[in-house]
């Protein structure tokens, strides 16, 4: 393989671990948006989707019925927390409704637990997902295809939406100004309670490739990519969609970048590194690389 | 704040009670309670100092259990037995490997590491405000947590660290509490403490008026971060043998939730929010084992003391999103006066 094709693998790869990324910053980054909420919960959405699909697989459902039906089991999750635990703590103090989520964290993670037991079991994989497609020298997983095409057709669905449709800039509204959305006759349930559908039907996708990736599921198994894909939005700026897809970009870049030049004593110690990063960048640039200095009204 | 001669006999009076009831429990409890007593103590400290960060200055830190961590395997490194050294930690630098200390040089230099490192990240994340400052430190919290994992020689990585000697009693935690207890709460009612807590309502007035805010939070961070690594290090000489695992997010959770019930900013609220979560999580963790109310028998969940603490978790915020007593002290004097008022 010749230098050139090394970085052009290398690059695939980025590209899409950083879709993942994205699309778990987008759900994270909308909610942030609209309601200043910190949505640990938001990882659990991934473990649902990826239990559904696995027992519906286990079951004998064809695998495109059983991942819709993960897809859709996210969904309504992500439906169930927005009404049932932050909808009545809605306007209570930031740290209160971070807390909160922290809460459904751990109960999310614990029933999982209760359920289907602590350990981790594998995740059945299609053959389509788990091939192995070459262009000549360059070998490319079909599973990043896959997951790269996704992105793009979910980001292109969601930029008409919140552009064309009346929800979708009434969602642009509330992020602006809560308030004043409300004062324009928004429909603010309503809007909050698609932001929820919107990013948990992302976290729905994000399961099935995950688990397809990793190639096993596990009660704790959304927690460690939600908090990279926090880095990420945190990266890009919170709250905003494209900067959110921009950090999860930026984030799996560093993380190829770093696997690959990372010698191999230092190599365990990637995840402290990307932490230590976002420390550093949010040094000089407090408000991420998109987001400009919020302007407090005095 | 003017220190009256009734705060001063009042606060004496509360810690005399305190010690007998711990004398009372030491004398009559038995194992089971003493190590109760005990925890309450540690956790004690562990909140009262989360309040100095989070809730005087209004940053809400959610690594400070990485602090707790730097304090326990420092502690723990320093004092381990010499013999043990040699088979658990044989890669140790050599000043190490062949010293061993006291508990309390051993508890006091585990909180210093841990004051130095929040001095250090302190100077960038202090600049932070609101979610990002919460982000960043439990990016922190996962630096922390990843460094122990990986870091074999001096902390035997993921394996349980153990051996530690067992040092931690009823009475050197109260006193370290009461200490904490007693130092934290002054800041609060000195010009500090003011400055701090005018910060944290509202920024832009605090600088205008003159208050180095960046100042005064690093200032707050690295004391709260003190005594946590000071917890963390008793902790270590009263489990002694432990895991990185042990300090993450379900500790984290643990120390937040007294904090948040007891109410942010308010001291006696943390009090009473560590006994009342304390209590409750031992209920709790009893009955998992599985009882019987008369024929109906409930069988043994493993996970359901947790699921249960956390839905109680979510109704106390939605009826009570400032805790039990906001940022106000239970004030035993204002209590009997308001009853003369009446009487009178």
């Amino acid at each position: 393989m010749s230098a050139g094709e090394y970085l052009l693998q290398q690059i695939l790869n980025a590209v899409s671990i950083g879709s993942l990324y994205a699309l778990m910053a987008i759900g994270l980054s909308m909610v942030f948006g609209i309601l200043r909420l910190i949505n640990f919960a938001h990882g659990d959405l991934i473990m649902v989707g990826s239990y559904t699909t696995l027992l519906l697989l286990l079951g004998g459902t064809p695998f495109v019925w059983a991942s819709l039906a993960g897809i859709a089991a996210s969904t309504v999750a992500g439906l169930l927390m927005e009404r049932f635990a932050y909808r009545p703590i809605r306007g209570a103090p930031d740290v209160a409704m971070l807390l909160t989520s922290f809460a459904v964290t751990i109960f999310l993670e614990n029933l999982a637990i209760i359920l289907f037991k602590a350990t981790s079991r594998a995740f059945p994989v299609p053959a389509l997902l788990n091939t192995v497609v070459s262009f000549g020298n360059l070998q490319i997983a079909s599973l990043n295809i896959i997951s790269i095409l996704f992105t793009i057709i979910l980001l292109f669905l969601l930029t008409l939406f919140v552009t064309n449709t009346e929800t979708g800039i009434s969602m642009r509204a509330a992020s602006q100004d809560l308030v004043a959305a409300r004062l324009m006759g928004i429909n603010v349930n309503r809007v909050i309670a698609a932001a929820f559908a919107i990013g948990s039907f992302m976290a729905g996708v994000v399961g099935i490739l995950w688990s397809a990736k990793v190639g096993k599921v596990d009660p704790l198994m959304g927690f460690s990519p939600v908090l990279k894909a926090f880095v990420a939005s945190v990266i890009g700026g919170l709250g905003s969609i494209p900067s959110a897809v921009l950090g999860g970009y930026i984030l799996g870049a560093l993380e190829i970048l770093l696997q690959g030049l990372l010698p191999a004593n230092i190599a365990p110690f990637r995840d402290a590194l990307v932490f230590l990063i976002l420390i550093l960048l949010l040094l000089f640039r407090p408000n991420g690389i998109l987001g400009s200095a919020e302007k407090e009204k005095i | 704040m003017k220190q009256d001669r009734s705060t001063t006999i009042v606060s004496l009076a509360g810690i005399g009670l305190a010690f007998l009831a711990l004398w009372l429990l030491h004398a009559f409890g038995g194992y089971y309670i003493e190590r109760i007593v005990i925890g309450v103590g540690i956790n004690l400290i562990l909140v009262i100092s989360l309040n100095l960060a989070n809730g005087f200055t209004g940053l809400f830190s959610l690594g400070h259990i990485g602090f707790m961590a730097i304090g326990a395997y420092a502690s723990a490194i320093l004092t381990l037995p010499l013999s043990l050294k040699s088979t658990n930690l044989p890669d140790l630098p050599s000043f190490l490997a062949r010293t061993q200390m006291a508990f309390l040089p051993a508890v006091l230099i585990g909180g210093l590491i841990a004051m130095l490192v929040a001095f250090l990240i302190g100077l960038s994340l202090m600049r932070l405000t609101g979610p990002y400052i919460s982000v960043a430190t439990m990016g922190f919290l996962v630096i922390v947590q990843v460094v122990l994992t990986n870091w074999d020689s001096m902390t035997r990585g993921a394996r349980t660290f153990a051996g530690v000697p067992e040092y931690t009693n009823v009475w050197n935690v109260w006193i370290w509490a009461m200490l904490v207890l007693y130092i934290v709460w002054r800041i609060k009612f000195s010009s500090f403490g003011r400055k701090m807590m005018a910060a944290r309502d509202n920024e832009i007035a605090a600088r205008s008026l003159g208050i180095n805010v960046v100042a005064s939070r690093l200032l707050a961070f690295c004391l709260s971060a003190f005594f946590t690594g000071v917890a963390g290090a008793l902790w270590a000489h009263f489990i002694t043998a432990f895991s990185p695992k042990s300090f993450y997010f379900s500790q984290t959770f643990s120390v937040v939730t007294m904090l948040v019930v007891g109410g942010l900013g308010s001291l006696s609220g943390s009090v009473v929010g560590v006994m009342l979560i304390t209590l409750l999580s031992e209920i709790l963790r009893n009955a998992e084992r599985g009882f019987a109310i008369g024929p109906l028998v409930i069988p043994e969940v493993y996970g359901a003391s947790q699921v249960i603490m956390a839905i109680l978790f979510v109704l106390f915020i939605v009826f009570r999103p400032r805790g039990l007593l906001g940022d106000a002290e239970l004030d035993v004097r204002k209590f009997f006066k308001r009853e003369k008022e009446v009487a009178g």
